[in-house]
C-alpha cells in the first residue's frame, strides 16, 4: 500500500511549508509497476485498432512510393514546379519534416544536460519521432533532383566519368552533411538509450524469437555497475554531441535560402528564426502524438498533465520567438530600404498568396499565445487542437517562405503562380503514411517510454527521500 | 570461439544458439564482399572505363578512311563539308563519293550501294558511332574554328580502316579541356592535319596567347552544354 508521505522539510506552526515539486510519476507508482506498464504494451495482445491503423498508414505510404516511382520514371514535370517557382512543396515538405525532428533532439540532449527530469517519460517517443521525421524529410530533396540515379555523384565525392564533384561552397551540400550527421547521431543516441530497456524486454520475453531479437540488440547488457557507468558516460557524450546539432541543422537548412539572393530569403535572421520554428513545430508534433498515446495505452501516470503543461510552455516560448521573427522581417524590409525586399514582404501578406500568409499567422502567432493561460495548457483537448494548428501553421510557414519569394522575383516578365498537381499532394499525404507506419511499428515493438530513466526520477530512486533507498519506503 | 560477440554476450548461452558464434565471420565476410563489389562497381561503371571506347560497327559500305584521308590525303572537309558552319558534322551524300567514283572503280561491286544511293536518291544507312546524349548540345563549328582539331575527339581516323569510337567522350572528357583549353588548342590551319604535333612549350607560349586573342571562352557553366 502506498505509504503516507511526510514532508521532512515542513516546519510546525504558522511558517508556510516548503513547496515540493509535483511528482513526475503520479499515484506513487512502484518501480515494478513502471516496468510492467510500459513492457506490457509491447508484450500484450495487439490492440484492436492497431491493425486497421497500420494497414491504412502502410497503404498511404505505399501510395507515396508509387507517386515517387511515377516522378522518377517520368520526370519532375509531374509536380507543379516550373519557372519561376523551381522549389515548392518538395522543399516545403523537407523543411517541415526536418523541423519536426528537432523536438526529439532538444528533449533528449539539451533537456538532459540541463537536468530537466521531466524529459524522461517523453524522450524515447520524441526521439523515435525525430528519426521517422528525418526519414520522411530525406525523401524529398533526394527525389526532387530529377535524375535520382546521379545522386551519389553530387551528394558524395565519388570518382566519376562526368568530372562532377560536390559543390562544397553550396549550402545545399552542407545540408546533406548536416541532415545525415543529425540522423546518424539521433539514431545512435536513441539506440544507446534503448539498451537497458532492450535488456529488460529480453529478460521478460517468453518466446525464443523475442529473446533472440531483444537479446541481440541489448548487446549483452547485464545491468552491472560497469555497464551502467559506461552507459552513463556514453549517454552524456552523445548528449554533448547532439546539443550543437539542435542548433546547427536547422541553421544550415535556413542557409539554403539565406545564402541565396532572392528577396524574402536573403536575411540574416533566418538561422535563429528557423531553429526556433523547428523546436516549435517539433513540440507541436510531440503533443499531437503524446496526448492520444497516453490515453490509448493507459500511461496517464507517466505522461502527466504536468508534462503537457511544460511542453505547452516551450511551444509558447518558441512560438513567441517565431512571431517576433515574422515582425522583425517586415521591420527590416522597411528599415533596410531595399525596394525589392519590401515588395517581397508586401507581396507575402497581400499578394496572391495572402491566404497562405494569414493561415500561417493565425496558426503560429495567435494560437500559441493561448498557452499563457494555465487552464488552457492543462486542458488536454485544447492542447491537442492547438498542437495540430501549430503543425499546420509551420507547414504554411515554409510554403510561404519558399513559394511567395520565388513566384515574383526581380523579373516581372517571369512572374507566375504555383499550383500543386495531384502528385505533389499525394506525395505529401503519403509521407504522413510513412511516418505513421514507422511510429505504429515503434509502439508495437519497442518500449516507448524509457523505463530505466523514468525509474530514476521517481522518489524511490532517491535515497534521501522518505520512500527511497534502502529504507524500503517505510520509516 | 572466434572473435566478436563472445565477450559481449557472455552468459547468454540460453538465448543465443551455437550458430550465432559464426555471425561475426559472416558479417565481416559479407561487409568485405559488398564493400568490394561497390568499390569495383564505382571504379568501372562510374568512370571513363565504362564508355563506348572500342565500338566499331560494321558499316554498310566498307569505306576506308585509311585510303581516303590517309594515303590519298583528302581533307576531312571534302566530305564533312558542313563542319565549319554547322553544329553538325555531316556525313556526305553519295553524290560526293560519285565525284570520283564515276571514274575511279566505277564498276567495283563494293560500291554497288553507293551507286544505288546516287541513282535512286536513297541515303545509305550508315551506323552512327559518335553520339552525344540528347541533353547535350555540342557544336562542331565553334570547336574547329577555334583550333580544336578533329583528332582530339575522334582519334586518328586517317589510320582507321573502319571507324571506331576512340575516346571516352564522357563529360569529364569535355570538361577537362574546357578547364584548360590552352593545352589542346592548335593553330587554325592545323585543325584538319591529324598528324600535327605541338612543338615543346607550345601550350604555355602560343596556346595561352591564342586563347586570349581568339577570345576562346570555354565555358564551364552547366548551360554551356545543357540547356
Amino acid at each position: 500500500m502506498a505509504p503516507v508521505v511526510e514532508n521532512k522539510w515542513a516546519t510546525k506552526g504558522s511558517t508556510p511549508k516548503a513547496l515540493e515539486r509535483e511528482p513526475l510519476v503520479l499515484n506513487q507508482r512502484s518501480l515494478g509497476w513502471i516496468s510492467d506498464r510500459v513492457a506490457s504494451i509491447v508484450e500484450g495482445p495487439t490492440p484492436k485498432w492497431w491493425w486497421p491503423a497500420f494497414l491504412i498508414s502502410a497503404s498511404v505510404a505505399g501510395m507515396m512510393f508509387a507517386m515517387i516511382g511515377y516522378l522518377i520514371s517520368t520526370g519532375v514535370g509531374v509536380w507543379g514546379l516550373n519557372q519561376p517557382a523551381g522549389w515548392a512543396w518538395d522543399i516545403t515538405n523537407f523543411v517541415f519534416w526536418i523541423g519536426i525532428g528537432h523536438a526529439g533532439t532538444l528533449i533528449s540532449a539539451i533537456l538532459f544536460l540541463l537536468r530537466q527530469k521531466w524529459r524522461t517519460s517523453i524522450n524515447r517517443a520524441a526521439e523515435a519521432m525525430t528519426l521517422f521525421a528525418v526519414a520522411c524529410a530525406g525523401i524529398f530533396p533526394l527525389v526532387h533532383v530529377g535524375r535520382v540515379w546521379l545522386a551519389p555523384i553530387f551528394l558524395a565525392p565519388v570518382p566519376n566519368g562526368n568530372g562532377l564533384w560536390p559543390q562544397f561552397r553550396s549550402p545545399l551540400l552542407w545540408d546533406v552533411f548536416a541532415v545525415s550527421t543529425y540522423g546518424t547521431v539521433s539514431l545512435l543516441f536513441w539506440y544507446v538509450g534503448l539498451i537497458p530497456d532492450l535488456a529488460t524486454m529480453r529478460d521478460r520475453a517468453t518466446s525464443k524469437v523475442r529473446k533472440f531479437a531483444y537479446g541481440f540488440f541489448a548487446l549483452g547488457w547485464t545491468g552491472s555497475n560497469r555497464h551502467w557507468s559506461n552507459y552513463e558516460k556514453a549517454y552524456l557524450l552523445l548528449a554533448g554531441l547532439s546539443t550543437p546539432l539542435v542548433l546547427s541543422v536547422h541553421s544550415i537548412v535556413s542557409f539554403d535560402f539565406a545564402v541565396s539572393q532572392v528577396p524574402g530569403w536573403h536575411t540574416t535572421i533566418f538561422p535563429p528564426y528557423f531553429v526556433a520554428g523547428a523546436i516549435f513545430s517539433g513540440f507541436g508534433m510531440v503533443l499531437t502524438l503524446m496526448i492520444p498515446i497516453r490515453t490509448l495505452f493507459g500511461l496517464e501516470d507517466l505522461i502527466t498533465v504536468r508534462h503537457v503543461d511544460l511542453m505547452g510552455k516551450v511551444v509558447l516560448a518558441t512560438g513567441s520567438i517565431v512571431a517576433y521573427a515574422y515582425g522583425m522581417e517586415f521591420f527590416i524590409a522597411w528599415y533596410g530600404g531595399n525596394p525589392n525586399e519590401l515588395y517581397a514582404f508586401k507581396n507575402r501578406a497581400f499578394g496572391p498568396y495572402w491566404w497562405a500568409y494569414w493561415s500561417m499567422i493565425s496558426c503560429n502567432v495567435i494560437c500559441p499565445q493561448l498557452f499563457w493561460f494555465k487552464t488552457i495548457r492543462t486542458n488536454l483537448v485544447a492542447v491537442f487542437i492547438i498542437s495540430i494548428f501549430v503543425n499546420i501553421g509551420m507547414w504554411f510557414e515554409r510554403f510561404v517562405i519558399i513559394v511567395t519569394s520565388l513566384h515574383r522575383d526581380y523579373l516581372p516578365s517571369s512572374w507566375g503562380y504555383f499550383s500543386p498537381t495531384y502528385v505533389d499532394i499525394l506525395t505529401f499525404v503519403g509521407s504522413f503514411g510513412l511516418f505513421c507506419t514507422l511510429f505504429l511499428l515503434f509502439m508495437r515493438f519497442l518500449p516507448m517510454i524509457a523505463i530505466a530513466e523514468v525509474k530514476g526520477v521517481t522518489p524511490q530512486a532517491d535515497p534521501h527521500h522518505p520512500l527511497g533507498g534502502a529504507k524500503g519506503g517505510h520509516h | 570461439m572466434p572473435l566478436g560477440f563472445a565477450p559481449l554476450f557472455f552468459g547468454m548461452s540460453d538465448i543465443f544458439p551455437k550458430w550465432t558464434n559464426r555471425l561475426p565471420v559472416w558479417l565481416i565476410t559479407g561487409a568485405v564482399l559488398v564493400g568490394g563489389a561497390a568499390a569495383a562497381g564505382v571504379t568501372y561503371y562510374f568512370t571513363n572505363k565504362y564508355a563506348n571506347v572500342g565500338y566499331q560497327p560494321v558499316q554498310p559500305v566498307a569505306f576506308s578512311h585509311t585510303i581516303h584521308a590517309g594515303q590519298l590525303g583528302l581533307d576531312c572537309r571534302y566530305c564533312h563539308n558542313g563542319v565549319e558552319k554547322s553544329w553538325y558534322s555531316n556525313v556526305p551524300a553519295a553524290s560526293t563519293c560519285m565525284n570520283c567514283h564515276n571514274q575511279v572503280l566505277k564498276d567495283d561491286p563494293k560500291l554497288t550501294l553507293v551507286r544505288n544511293s546516287y541513282s535512286n536518291n536513297v541515303p545509305i544507312a550508315w551506323t552512327q558511332i559518335h553520339k552525344t546524349p540528347d541533353y547535350v548540345f555540342f557544336n562542331h563549328s565553334v570547336h574547329v574554328n577555334r583550333g580544336v582539331s578533329c583528332v582530339h575527339c575522334h582519334g586518328r581516323v586517317d589510320k582507321m580502316d573502319e571507324v571506331r569510337h576512340e575516346k571516352p567522350l564522357s563529360m569529364s572528357f569535355c570538361v577537362d579541356c574546357h578547364r584548360n583549353p590552352a593545352e589542346k588548342i592548335r593553330p587554325p590551319d592545323q585543325v584538319y592535319n591529324l598528324n600535327w604535333q605541338a612543338p615543346p612549350g607550345f601550350a604555355q607560349r602560343d596556346g595561352a596567347k591564342f586563347v586570349h586573342d581568339w577570345k576562346v571562352n570555354a565555358s564551364q557553366n552547366c548551360s554551356a552544354c545543357h540547356r
